[in-house]
């Protein structure tokens, strides 16, 4: 074991770390607003990918344009579900949003793999990045995917303007007041409902967007969300739902540490965020940055 | 409309007003009117209606049945959102400043209306409200929290406010400050909806009362009869 490959490791942890923060934060958005666990946001997630090879396939629009249509798309397709369908659930318990986002998900999933099938004759396939993203980039110690260094810079950016956007501006004072107490902040004359539906929007749209960065990467998949989303919840368990901040670094802390320790001793690779997960659990059921709950 | 116009058209118009909290009726046809500029007080004892009443006319409880109009417009069915939107708000009982918000968002985040005081105005009168401006909301005394709901509503100019214990919980001095800025909203022209349980601040400030027990209204008290009657408007509160 060396410091080169440990270097190594972390620059892997952190590719994984980047969709664990984008998927996280959305969930976490979404979470704060709408009280609903969504678990459609692998499949949503997997959308984005879909969206954008389609997009390739049929109108031949390439990387760049994709990567800012195909999240537009997703989080279009997101905020018709919350107008048609979740609405529809608010005040009930919350298992029925469980059953209709899971529902959602094997809905999605069949859908484009049938469309694949059809209409593309693959059931999955490759994703070229752009020429400018190809190639590697020497980092001192190793030689590193110029692609992979865009996926980490890029999440980056969009988990910090999210953040920025929640916690510093109008916008996001509205988000967090409709959060805290939705009956008043309706009483002053917002529209809590027209923001609850746009929340939604974004959340899922973050997740379309991890979805096209994640196709050069992972290739285009009917069900490359549905293992993504549960090792996601882990990391969700583990920060907790209290904070946007929160989300983020634990995505990328996460990433980091199960490529570390896969590194260490390779047979825990698959179940370490797990054996993080029942850590969190046991000493501090709230996650790391959450409230407990009452105190929200 | 009636043969007989009365003199003035009251600024809000509740009739027949039956509330309900899931299986448990809660309002039993309440009927009151507050006109333009003028101070009603809602008095009884603790779980008689007064609060359910505000929160039924702003909206914000949902399962109710009557007749609210406000400026002569029915606004029984509409999202309190939308009853903002005309001139009336409210400020709750529980204060409802916004702990994840600075005091500074907290204020802002009522939309600016035409007619509405704007941050100068704000800051001029209350300029505590400045110097704690990047604070959480939370962070406040009980008494700037009271004047941060009160003046938080008014950045949208409403016409009617209806608010629900102001004086709870809070020093004589200052409930007696909050009383002056009362007083001085009605000198320009707003009128207000009070639930109070303080029978001397109420008395002080209001031009009528109406009497809970209940979830009824029992006596309406005209401002000239409330001494003669203390005694009596001391028993409706007392346990």
């Amino acid at each position: 074991m060396t410091i080169q490959f440990l270097l190594i490791q972390v620059f892997n942890g952190l590719v994984n770390g980047a969709f664990y923060a984008l998927l996280s934060l959305g969930l976490a958005v979404i979470f704060g607003m709408l009280r609903i666990v969504n678990f459609a946001h692998g499949a949503l997630y997997m959308l984005g990918a879909f969206t954008a090879f389609a997009l390739g396939q049929l109108l031949h629009l390439g990387f760049w344009p994709s990567l800012i249509i195909a999240p537009v798309i997703v989080g279009v397709v997101g905020m018709l579900i919350e107008r048609g369908l979740l609405k529809r659930l608010y005040g009930l318990d919350a298992s029925y949003n469980l059953l209709l986002t899971f529902g959602l998900t094997l809905l999605t999933q069949d859908l484009v793999k049938q469309v694949m099938l059809s209409k593309f004759a693959v059931s999955s396939a490759p994703y070229t990045p752009p020429d400018s993203l190809s190639g590697v980039v020497n980092l001192g110690f190793t030689m590193f995917p110029k692609y992979r260094l865009f996926v980490i810079g890029l999440a980056l950016v969009i988990c910090l303007i999210t953040w920025f956007v929640i916690e510093k501006t109008r916008v996001g004072a509205i988000i967090r007041a409709s959060t805290e107490n939705p009956g008043v902040t309706r009483a002053f004359g917002i529209d809590v409902s027209k923001w609850v539906t746009g929340v939604f929007g974004v959340g899922v749209g973050l997740a379309g967007l991890a979805g096209v960065m994640a196709a050069p990467i992972y290739s285009v998949d009917p069900y490359m969300g549905a293992e993504l989303i549960i090792t996601t919840f882990a990391v969700v368990v583990i920060g907790g739902l209290g904070s946007i901040m929160g989300s983020i670094i634990t995505g990328f802390a996460v990433g980091v540490l199960a490529a570390i320790g896969a590194a260490l001793y390779p047979p825990i690779a698959n179940t370490l965020v797990f054996i993080l997960m029942a850590i969190v659990l046991l000493v501090r059921p709230s996650g790391l940055f959450g409230l407990p709950e009452g105190t929200r | 409309m009636t043969a007989v116009s009365p003199p003035v058209q009251p600024l809000l118009e509740v009739r027949d007003l039956n509330a309900f909290y899931g299986q448990s009726h809660v309002l039993h046809g309440i009927n009151l009117h507050v006109n333009p500029g003028e101070i009603v007080s809602l008095i009884g004892r603790n779980g008689a209606g007064k609060s359910t009443t505000l929160k039924s006319i702003m909206g914000v409880l949902r399962s109710r049945t009557g007749s609210l109009k406000f400026n002569g417009q029915d606004i029984l069915k509409m999202p309190s959102n939308r009853i903002a939107a005309r001139g009336l708000a409210w400020v709750p009982e529980e204060r409802a400043i916004m702990s994840t918000l600075s005091v500074k968002e907290n204020l802002e985040l009522p939309p600016a209306r035409p007619g509405g005081w704007t941050m100068e105005r704000v800051y001029e009168a209350f300029p505590i409200l400045k110097a704690r401006g990047h604070h959480p909301g939370s962070k406040l005394s009980g008494g700037e929290q009271q004047m941060l709901a009160m003046v938080r509503v008014l950045r949208s100019g409403p016409k009617l406010l209806l608010l629900d214990e102001p004086s709870e919980g809070l020093a004589p001095v200052i409930v007696q400050h909050i009383g002056q800025i009362i007083a001085e909203l009605q000198k320009e022209g707003l009128a207000v909806l009070l639930v109070e349980q303080n029978l001397k601040f109420a008395t002080r400030l209001a031009d009528r009362h109406y009497v809970y027990v209940d979830g009824q209204i029992v006596e309406e008290v005209q401002r000239h009869e409330v001494e003669a009657r203390r005694e009596d408007l001391l028993k409706y509160l007392s346990v």
